[in-house]
């Protein structure tokens, strides 16, 4: 494929057309304005990951905003998935940034609703929802394509974008989620990660779902999935993260072993084997690996799991 | 309706400091209904401040008095021999009614007495649920009678986000608790009505210049005026 044929002509993008499996990392801002952390993080995932989510005031507490870190990764070496939410921002500020992130070289961009802000350390800020993810993405695609502002006014240069989205196999309702699915590849959505997979019959349950309406043959499809550093992560994502869907017996099997390095040895093992079952699952481009806070643990799993070397795309 | 909550009473109490005649002014309308700022509520508030100014050793004359609708003007004419006895009135009414009160008597000092909070309707007895944003551009009409504008807590208009689990918003909070998600009601009230494909349908950016967004709305009904 010829480079012209690129919607955005990222490395993820070249990847994932090429048809071949996609590794995904993500990396958390720093909340203060040390200039460190992404460098190091970007030194710890350089080579390991295809591309790097940045992530956006997740869970709606204050962060460097993802384009600065974004653009600090790709200064490292490491391209970006220049997270965006619509939680913040409303139609304009969303359009000004976009344009900015382009002119400055960021390729990929993940349209996200965002966490509410009641979960966050600003819970009295208004929340902006001037648009909803779905029109978010529409509204880049038509800048992207149609060279058009939301308001229809024409743009001299279109930033090149690869447009993705998340949607969450586990919410409900369940018989909607491959539907909402669809409407986001009617928007314009090129690709797509899910929120952390624990639950993987369930996940596969939702994949029947997506294939029945031929949905992965429309959209890259990255099963998300963060490894556990132990058993009380497992016991937090299962009781207090929104929208997870944590099996008991992924807690056990984390209970069942010491606390500290064999715990993260054998979350790492968790990790591994659920990227090899995954990977199996027809319609499954890649992995989206979300080692929160716990990125030094994203090279040895993509080893172990057989992802290397991650394949260079001209 | 209009639904708002009286404010804590220190902060009512501390409104009246320097003042010697105040008039605690109900609304018999929303306010009364949902229970705040009634008559008989005015007269409530009045006998407390009563009560307490008398214990912080304060000569204060405290009256009340009641409005059918402290909103409109003609209600207002029947109270305003009463509020013009006093320097400052702290209205119980909505914050319509009490913008009303200090244009329509206006230099007098009118506060508020109240939080007004919702346009909401009483699910039982003694509790209210939010139900309408005024948004300016009414799309329940696709959405099976269910607003997505206030009833979902980001005001999505294409389905559920990632939050949405056994039916319940991911906004939970001590006051907040067990909120119902908008589009899980909406899914299911469509699929009874036959019509989940509106779901389907991807609605383009609200228009929320017709909401408070556009600045102050106003509203003329050209045939309504007098001739």
């Amino acid at each position: 494929m010829s480079a012209t044929q690129y919607k955005a002509g990222s490395n993820l993008e070249k990847i994932l057309s090429e048809g071949k499996f996609a590794v995904t990392g993500e990396c958390g801002p720093p909340k203060s304005a040390d200039g460190t952390v992404i460098e190091e993080k970007a030194k710890i995932l350089k080579g390991f990951v295809d591309a790097v989510n940045i992530t956006d005031n997740q869970t709606a507490v204050v962060r460097v905003c993802s384009m600065a870190s974004g653009i600090q990764a790709q200064q490292n070496g490491l391209e970006a998935i220049m997270q965006m939410t619509c939680r913040d921002r409303n139609r304009l500020a969303m359009q000004a940034d976009i344009l900015g992130a382009s002119v400055l070289g960021i390729k990929n961009i993940l349209c996200l609703t965002g966490d509410h802000m009641s979960f966050g350390n600003h819970p009295e800020a208004k929340g902006v929802h001037d648009l909803d993810a779905i029109n978010l993405i529409k509204m880049y695609k038509d800048m992207r394509d149609e060279k058009k502002l939301q308001c229809g006014d024409e743009m001299d240069v279109a930033p090149a974008l690869y447009i993705g989205c998340a949607e969450n196999p586990f919410g409900d309702p369940f018989e909607f989620r491959a539907l909402r699915l669809k409407k986001k590849v009617e928007a314009g959505a090129d690709f797509m990660q899910t929120q952390c997979i624990f639950n993987i019959p369930k996940f596969k349950k939702w994949m029947e779902e997506v294939r029945a309406i031929g949905l992965h043959k429309e959209i890259k499809i990255l099963a998300g999935l963060t490894p556990l550093k132990g058993v009380g992560a497992a016991k937090y994502m299962k009781n207090f993260v929104p929208g997870m869907d944590v099996p008991q017996e992924i807690v056990d099997r984390m209970a069942s072993v010491e606390k500290g390095p064999p715990a993260q040895a054998e979350g790492k093992k968790l990790a591994v084997e659920m990227i090899k079952e995954i990977a199996e699952i027809e319609g499954v481009a890649g992995v989206h690996l979300m080692a929160v806070e716990w990125e030094i643990a994203v090279p040895e799993i993509v080893e172990m799991a057989g992802l290397l070397p991650r394949p260079a795309v001209a | 309706m209009i639904t708002a909550e009286r404010k804590p009473f220190d902060e009512i109490y501390a409104m009246t400091e320097g003042h010697d005649k105040v008039l605690v002014a109900g609304c018999d309308t929303c306010v009364a209904v949902c229970l705040t700022g009634g008559e008989k509520e005015a007269e409530i508030l009045a006998a407390e401040l009563r009560i307490k100014a008398k214990q912080d050793g304060r000569d204060v004359q405290i009256e009340h008095t009641a409005a059918i609708r402290q909103c409109e003007w003609e209600y207002l004419d029947a109270i305003a021999a009463k509020v013009e006895e006093h320097p400052l009135v702290l209205s119980l009414a909505c914050g319509i009614g009490i913008q009303s009160m200090a244009e329509k008597f206006a230099p007098r000092l009118v506060m508020p007495a109240v939080n007004t909070n919702m346009l909401g309707m009483p699910q039982e007895h003694a509790v209210w649920l939010e139900r309408c944003g005024a948004c300016g551009e009414c799309v329940i009409g696709d959405t099976a009678g269910i607003c997505p504008v206030v009833r979902c807590s980001k005001s999505l208009m294409n389905g559920p986000c990632g939050g949405s689990h056994d039916g319940k918003c991911e906004v939970t909070t001590p006051e907040k608790e067990d909120i119902d998600c908008a589009w899980a009601l909406i899914w299911d009230r469509l699929k009874a009505q036959g019509r989940e494909e509106l779901m389907l349908v991807n609605r383009p950016p609200k228009d929320w210049s017709k909401s408070s967004s556009g600045g102050p709305r106003k509203m003329v009904r050209e045939e309504a005026k007098p001739v």
